[in-house]
């Protein structure tokens, strides 16, 4: 019996003493096909450009790593451990288990000049209480897929205007077509017409502002919001049966020809074309303008990289962020994920038409918003989303669902 | 006696108590482990009811607070109506496993194959019957598609429409429920006395007159558990909701299990306090009900003893 205590003890000692200084740990979430490539990518250049150290790296599944990641913080921190930007990582940072890496943005002299500068755009959503608490390697944009040939076939150019976005959904309706597609079953699909719809009517501080609990939901200008989308609901532009639908089923129409546009993220580019569509009849645009004037931001959620508080070796970490951050890896790994670096300097895969509008909408963008289940509090999310599939599926209960949230936003920013 | 005993001087405590302490020696692992994993627990959880806590920051103590925003909160009730929904509802397996009991408790060729056919949705995982019948229900593409456009309804979701949610995940939960009510009906129809029934033949019973004086009364244990196990089941009808609608349309097809469950645990979640609030009453109804029962049984079994 002792000897199988001490040879335990032995192991135990063994595997202890494999993470020396020298040794870094990462933790992501990256159990998805492209994603993975992306950090194999990561991890050996890492190790090619920095041979003292060692990566230990721990693949954690998508969904799994959102519950993982609240214990693996506290009782067995890694090194480096990836996750959201905007109020997604306020939890965590509030609780002191993110280390605050201000010093990374501040600094300028080290590999590829100046952080702040390169990445001005998302340095806001990486901020909270005055400081930064991580690096942000990935985002990708939202806004309008559509299926050109229907476009075509019924006289329809791509809409500027709210006025034209309308119409063009009147046209398209009165051919038997479903303007726009929706599967609403987990509810945040809706948030990204609201967000947009908020972002085009009342402009980006609004926006944050509502989202920051600063604003009731029962204000006129919220009201307004829900007026521009009653002229999409009432008249019944989105599909049918949305609440029953996840997004990837509500993809189907969309390639039967049977709906013409989807108001996505561009993740839905990769099932589209698997599933038959090609450059030649899908194409994206601008969520339109609908307050003249207001300028004009965009939903964008990007995915970052922290050092906990608790890491046992953070002089690798931080050495790590800022390979990160570095322009050439930015533009590596986003050519594997078929998105976008945050890196100004990065340039983007070619001949993909949807990553070039993309990049090219979001480096003039105004503001760029994390999209709303991560820019409101978590309860907050969960019961504006529930308000907002309510809404869409019975317009006359506004009022009620409004009052709803409001209550809601009262009782959450205490 | 004893003085004459030489022995019985050695008579040790553990001899003179070994009756009384062994059955307490055997149940203690099983005492042990259940006050560790099921007792204390519920404590716990009563007791965190009272915090406001998120699972990382510190939590902190706000009494009522959780029990009072409960009872201001929609969803709260909606889930309560759809919990007695499913009480309702879910009870119809009883009737129907019994049916189907007599049904198949004859001896024709082949009875067996298909007795395990019946039994088949009882031994497949909840979660597969919760997919398939979500698909089922898939308005346009769905097997009961047609049916619907038959009767006027074409392209109506019956998981996507506030009103029928609840009904349709019920209507997918019994599915594997009259199968577990029929294998009890099935072992209880095989312990009925058949003097009794000869004998009330002769009297002249027959049809329903004969199943409702003569066999139903003997398949009393049968039914007590029939009972049971649905009402906990619908009590605690958590699978298939959190498979096929996920409490949608906008909540209206939530169940307390699956409220506490999206309120401490989901994504949006990590309210532990008040997901432990909804936890604590939903146990309060489930030991109000267990309790009602305990008091039967005992009560039945003391009839049967005298």
């Amino acid at each position: 019996m002792k000897k199988v205590i001490i040879s335990l003890i032995m192991m135990f000692g063994i595997i202890s003493s494999t993470s020396f200084a020298g040794t870094l740990v990462i933790n992501t979430d990256t159990s998805d096909a492209a994603p993975k490539k992306a950090f194999e990518y990561i991890i050996k250049k890492f190790e090619e450009e920095n041979p003292d150290v060692t990566v230990k790296w721990n693949v954690f599944d998508h969904e799994g790593y959102k519950q993982s990641i609240r214990n693996f913080l506290n009782t067995d921190p890694p090194d480096v451990a990836n996750w959201y930007a905007g109020n997604r990582m306020l939890p965590f940072v509030r609780a002191g288990l993110f280390e605050d890496v201000s010093d990374i943005w501040k600094d300028s002299g080290w590999v590829d000049g100046n952080l702040s500068e390169n990445m001005e755009h998302a340095k806001k959503s990486m901020t909270i209480g005055g400081k930064q608490w991580g690096i942000p390697y990935t985002y990708y944009q939202w806004g309008v897929y559509y299926r050109k040939d229907l476009f075509t076939a019924n006289g329809i150019s791509v809409p500027k205007t709210w006025d034209d976005f309308v119409a063009a959904c009147a046209t398209l309706k009165a051919a038997g077509i479903t303007p726009i597609t929706i599967g609403s079953k987990y509810l945040w699909t809706t948030a990204g017409v609201f967000d947009y719809l908020n972002l085009r009517t009342n402009g980006y501080e609004f926006h944050m502002d509502l989202t920051l609990g600063k604003v009731p939901y029962t204000d006129p200008k919220v009201q307004a919001v829900f007026d521009k989308w009653d002229e999409l609901v009432k008249p019944g532009y989105f599909l049918e049966n949305h609440a029953a639908l996840s997004w990837q089923e509500a993809l189907t129409p969309m390639v039967n020809g049977e709906a013409a546009m989807y108001v996505m993220g561009n993740f839905a580019v990769a099932p589209l074309k698997e599933a038959g569509l090609r450059d030649s009849n899908l194409g994206f645009f601008q969520f339109p303008e609908i307050t003249p004037g207001i300028p004009m931001a965009e939903e964008a959620p990007t995915d970052t990289v922290h050092i906990p508080s608790k890491a046992k070796n953070k002089t690798d970490a931080k050495r790590f962020l800022i390979f990160m951050s570095r322009a050439d890896v930015q533009e590596e790994i986003n050519k594997i994920l078929g998105q976008l670096p945050i890196n100004k300097n990065s340039s983007v895969k070619k001949g993909d038409p949807f990553l070039k509008a993309g990049l090219n909408m979001l480096n003039n963008a105004y503001a760029m918003a994390q999209f709303y289940d991560r820019d409101a509090p978590a309860q907050m999310a969960s019961e504006g989303m529930k308000g907002f599939q309510e809404y869409m599926s019975n317009p006359d209960r506004r009022q009620k669902i409004l009052e709803r949230l409001e209550k809601v936003r009262q009782k959450v920013y205490k | 006696m004893e003085l004459n005993n030489p022995k019985a001087k050695r008579i040790t405590w553990w001899q003179k108590n070994q009756i009384k302490i062994s059955p307490w020696i055997f149940l203690a692992p099983g005492l042990i482990f259940f006050s560790i994993y099921v007792i204390a627990p519920i404590f716990v959880s009563i007791g965190i009811s009272f915090y406001q806590w998120d699972g990382l920051s510190p939590s902190i103590y706000v009494g009522l607070q959780n029990y009072i925003e409960l009872l201001d909160d929609e969803y709260f009730y909606i889930s309560l109506w759809n919990n007695l929904k499913w009480l309702i509802f879910f009870m119809l397996a009883v009737p129907i496993g019994l049916g189907l009991a007599i049904f198949l408790n004859q001896i024709v060729f082949g009875i067996r194959l298909i007795k395990s056919l019946f039994f088949f949705p009882f031994v497949i995982s909840q979660v597969v019957i919760g997919l398939i019948f979500t698909w089922f229900y898939q308005p346009n593409y769905g097997v009961i598609a047609p049916f619907l456009n038959f009767i006027g309804l074409e392209g109506f979701s019956i998981l996507a429409n506030e009103n029928t949610a609840t009904y349709g995940i019920i209507f997918a939960g019994l599915y594997p429920q009259i199968a577990y009510c029929l294998i009890l009906y099935l072992t209880g129809l095989n312990n009925i006395n058949p003097e009794q029934i000869e004998a009330g033949r002769m009297d002249g019973a027959k049809g329903f007159h004969l199943f409702w004086n003569i066999v139903l009364p003997q398949l009393r244990h049968a039914t007590f558990l029939a009972i049971v196990v649905t009402v906990i089941g619908a009590l605690r009808s958590f699978d298939m909701v959190a498979i096929m609608t996920q409490g949608g349309p906008y909540g209206y097809s939530n169940v307390l299990a699956y409220y506490m469950f999206e309120q401490a645990l989901s994504e949006y979640g990590y309210r532990m306090g008040y997901g432990s609030a909804i936890a604590t009453v939903l146990f309060t109804i489930m030991m109000f009900y267990i309790l009602f029962f305990i008091y039967r049984m005992y009560r039945n079994e003391r009839e049967d003893n005298n």
